[in-house]
């Protein structure tokens, strides 16, 4: 055994004993390959709840500004529209990591199913296309189309973001409950594509992961100005900046929880090993079950869990009788890596409470005459809220696919059959992809805050300094063009831009 | 011939071909870009080429993805069989793929001049390195060393002559394009003298890679016997015709009608690609797998026929209205208006 096979080893039982027995059999290359789909995955799923969200933000801010002729909403929209550009570009190319992942490290998976979960791909891969086509008009068309047409462009990309949401969670609602083909002696017959698209359960995994991308971007988006509050920049920029996004993470935190819900409903017949892990349901009780809050598996027992009768068949199974089909009932082999399923997915329910709680409060506080946004306390938690609905959304996604495990594709393909032949070299490529994605997280966050600081200097266009500084000192221009970005009410911006960058020459 | 999955499989190569030509432009900036000097000298390049790719280059990347999906959803077990044995070139174009995109987005917003540096030469370099990898992927494929079962050996695979050529042929190619795009771009925006100087690189360019494509003709006759013989009688037309293109292309630019010439070039590039594939028909994975053989499930290959009629009825005509934008009056007139007065411009 070498060294990667125990690392591999190591970081099983840290997730579950029984894994680390199992592990043994599992070739070297699946343990890395898992932890690269997870990097890999995780973050590009943030930066997609831009790509899905951010573009209906922008809209109804863009179309504030052009309706109200309010100079503030449109500034707003321009500037949110360069963010964009940034965040899309790192979201697209993450995306291209994760279709050739997709071969790279499961051609299990994908030379066998590859035809029946691939043409959802296709039409996401359409949605996708006009999404980059509209951001590239969108982007570079102000001051350079009429207004309202301009505005236009943006719709597309929110539309996008529905479809090509759908039809990625379309593949990952077949992976937990396949249809649209036969296994005949072992092959693959009688492929339904269709039936993949449309399968029953993608909706409402679409409804959970659409809505919960307007929780990521609403959050983040209004924690920038709750932390610009905080600063005591309290100024109509910033509380209009706060309100859109915080207007979309309101809705969207309102429904989560319910859509949610009816998401799990049926999960005791369509993955009962999930549903166990979930509820850390070790044994299957003679009456209703409790629910288990916290607590860890450890041995086969659970530990340090605090119950509460009756809540958990009452909320898993909608029953005031019917148990919760415990992990006895479940073949060893087909258990997945049940503490992390359970504290990931109840992490994910108590961020959501806590953020629909606070949008509640906000909301009810307003009624009552009384602006929450005066309150230090409640800005504070908004500017934690982008952070707390990205872990949310992580930890719903590391719910879902662990508490898949042993499963790539649930009761059909297990993960080490779909995983690729490579030896444990794979956890170098994993190391260069730690750093390749810290680099890339660590370039957007000091282009991102370098923009944020330009603009609240005064500079409306940002342009970049390809010739040497100094050549801005003798003549007060910058060397770079930037007409590209210039909108048609720019005069008195270039004005304040160029005092700008007399300002940065002295 | 016209069966389905030769339908699927041109759909898929016409994918291909797309991703060469424009997404190849692309690329190429980013080696005008590598070799445009020092920051002052090079600086009325580079806002060209951010000019440029800016508005188009995530759009085009998408044929990639487009490519990819047509590829594992129309013919999975070949997809597989070359993502487990070509890994490594796939990684490292992938890594090429990611830092051009990442740094050519960070580098628009730099605040200083060391920053817009660091992303510069990051984008430069992978804009090169991403076409090389892909181009000995292609090689791979064409000269037969990619098993049916997969796991073929992972170095031998593609560090061969074939596939090297097709890389060096495939930055050439790129370069070549962005070159003649961007002395177009250079000339229609009023700045002759970089336009002049594009118009130099284009032609050195040109020839170098007309030169790598005909010197590649002499390994591939023992590398790769089946394209060879493909390339030799069928495909002999299409090679021919871009033998054409290019040599149009460079008679173009050296009487200074760059605009036409953006066209030859691209009729120059398509055919070298189109040769490759219309050189290794049948074989998807040559020697290994038929395109018949390969293909997928029935309903799924007419389910992405479907995809495709979709994609030309809403993707062909938005992506038509965002090049023509791009290269319309009123989406320039900004830019050269403004350049005119800027001593940046007036410099070289």
């Amino acid at each position: 055994m070498d060294a990667t096979q125990l690392l591999a080893q190591a970081t099983d039982a840290a997730t579950s004993p029984l894994a680390s027995v199992l592990a043994a059999a599992d070739p070297a290359g699946l343990m890395p390959a898992r932890q690269q789909m997870a990097l890999s995955l995780g973050w590009h799923i943030l930066l997609a709840c831009f790509g899905v969200a951010f573009p209906a933000i922008i809209f109804v801010m863009h179309l504030r500004g052009i309706r109200k002729k309010d100079p503030v909403a449109l500034d707003l929209a321009k500037r949110w529209g360069k963010v964009s550009a940034v965040l899309f570009a790192i979201g697209a190319v993450s995306g291209t990591v994760l279709s050739f992942e997709m071969g790279l490290l499961w051609p299990g998976l994908m030379g066998t199913y590859g035809d029946v979960l691939g043409l959802p791909f296709a039409f996401e891969g359409l949605a996708f296309f006009l999404e980059a086509i509209f951001l590239g008009i969108y982007l570079y068309g102000w001051g350079k189309m009429p207004p309202k047409l301009h505005l236009l462009m943006v719709l597309p990309m929110a539309i996008t973001g529905v479809v090509g949401t759908y039809c990625v969670l379309t593949v990952n609602a077949w992976m937990n409950s396949p249809v649209g083909f036969n296994v005949v002696d072992g092959e693959i017959v009688d492929v339904r594509p269709w039936a993949v698209l449309f399968n029953p359960h993608a909706l409402m995994q679409f409804g959970h992961m659409w809505v919960g991308a307007y929780m990521v971007a609403g959050f983040s988006i209004a924690a920038v100005y709750a932390v610009g509050m905080l600063k005591g920049r309290r100024d109509r920029h910033h509380r209009l900046g706060f309100m859109v996004p915080f207007a979309f993470a309101t809705i969207a935190a309102l429904a989560q929880p319910f859509v949610g819900h009816f998401l799990g409903d049926g999960l005791a017949e369509r993955q009962p090993s999930k549903l166990a892990a979930f509820e850390l349901a070790e044994t299957t009780d003679e009456g209703p079950s409790p629910l288990r809050i916290g607590g860890v598996y450890i041995d086969g027992e659970v530990k340090g869990a605090l119950d509460i009768p009756y809540l958990g068949s009452i909320i898993a199974m909608s029953s005031f009788t019917e148990p919760v089909p415990g992990l006895d009932q479940i073949p060893d082999e087909d258990e997945p890596p049940v503490t992390m399923t359970h504290l990931a997915f109840q992490s994910m329910i108590g961020i959501g409470l806590l953020l629909m709680a606070a949008v509640a409060l906000f909301w009810f506080l307003r009624w009552r005459k009384y602006d929450l946004l005066k309150n230090r306390l409640f800005l504070r938690f908004m500017a934690v809220s982008g952070v707390l609905a990205m872990v949310a959304l992580e930890a719903g996604w590391i719910a879902t696919e662990v508490g898949r495990q042993p499963w790539i594709v649930y009761g059909v393909m297990r993960t080490t059959e779909a995983a690729a032949d490579h030896s444990g070299a794979l956890w170098g490529v994993y190391g260069a992809s730690v750093l390749l994605y810290g680099g890339m997280t660590l370039g957007a966050i000091v282009v991102l805050r370098s923009m944020a600081r330009r603009w609240r200097e005064g500079a409306a266009d940002l342009p970049s300094p390809y010739g040497p500084r100094s050549r801005i000192a003798d003549q007060a221009v910058e060397v770079r063009d930037c007409a590209d970005e210039k909108d048609s009410t720019g005069q008195k911006a270039d004005e304040q831009d160029s005092a700008g960058s007399k300002e940065a020459a002295k | 011939m016209m069966t389905l999955e030769f339908a699927v499989a041109a759909a898929l190569f016409a994918g291909v071909l797309f991703y060469a030509v424009l997404g190849g432009a692309d690329f190429g900036s980013g080696f005008h870009d590598l070799t445009a000097g020092g920051s002052r000298r090079g600086a009325p390049l580079r806002t060209l080429i951010d000019h440029s790719i800016g508005p188009v280059w995530e759009a085009n990347h998408v044929w990639l993805i487009y490519v990819l999906v047509m590829w594992w959803t129309g013919f999975p077990e070949s997809f597989a069989a070359a993502m487990t044995t070509l890994y490594v070139p796939l990684v490292l174009a992938l890594v090429g793929i990611v830092l051009r995109g990442a740094s050519f987005a960070f580098r628009k917003y730099s605040e200083t001049l060391w920053q817009a540096r660091l992303f510069g030469i990051v984008f430069a370099t992978s804009s090169v390195l991403a076409p090389f990898f892909l181009g000995t992927i292609a090689g791979a494929l064409a000269s037969g060393r990619v098993p049916a079962g997969g796991n073929g050996d992972p170095w031998s695979s593609w560090l061969a002559p074939t596939p090297l050529f097709a890389g060096a042929i495939s930055v050439g190619t790129c370069a070549f394009l962005a070159g003649t795009f961007l002395t177009a771009d250079a000339a229609r925006g009023g700045q002759v003298a970089l336009a002049a100087r594009l118009r130099v690189r284009s032609l050195v360019v040109g020839v170098v890679t007309g030169a790598v494509v005909f010197a590649a003709l002499i390994p591939i006759e023992h590398d790769a016997p089946t394209l060879w013989e493909g390339l030799m009688s069928r495909a002999a037309p299409v090679m021919a015709l871009s033998a054409l293109g290019g040599i149009g292309t460079l008679v173009l630019l050296w009487t200074g009608r760059f605009g036409p010439a953006r066209l030859t070039a691209v009729v120059a590039v398509a055919a070298v690609m189109a040769g490759w594939g219309v050189g290794q028909y049948p074989w998807v994975l040559v020697d290994q797998v038929t395109i018949t053989e390969g293909a997928g499930a029935r309903a799924t290959m007419q389910g992405l026929l479907v995809a495709v009629g979709i994609a030309a009825v809403i993707v062909a005509p938005a992506l038509a209205y965002l090049f023509y934008l791009t290269q319309s009056p009123r989406w320039n007139q900004a830019a050269q208006g403004s350049g005119a007065e800027q001593p940046g411009r007036a410099m070289y």
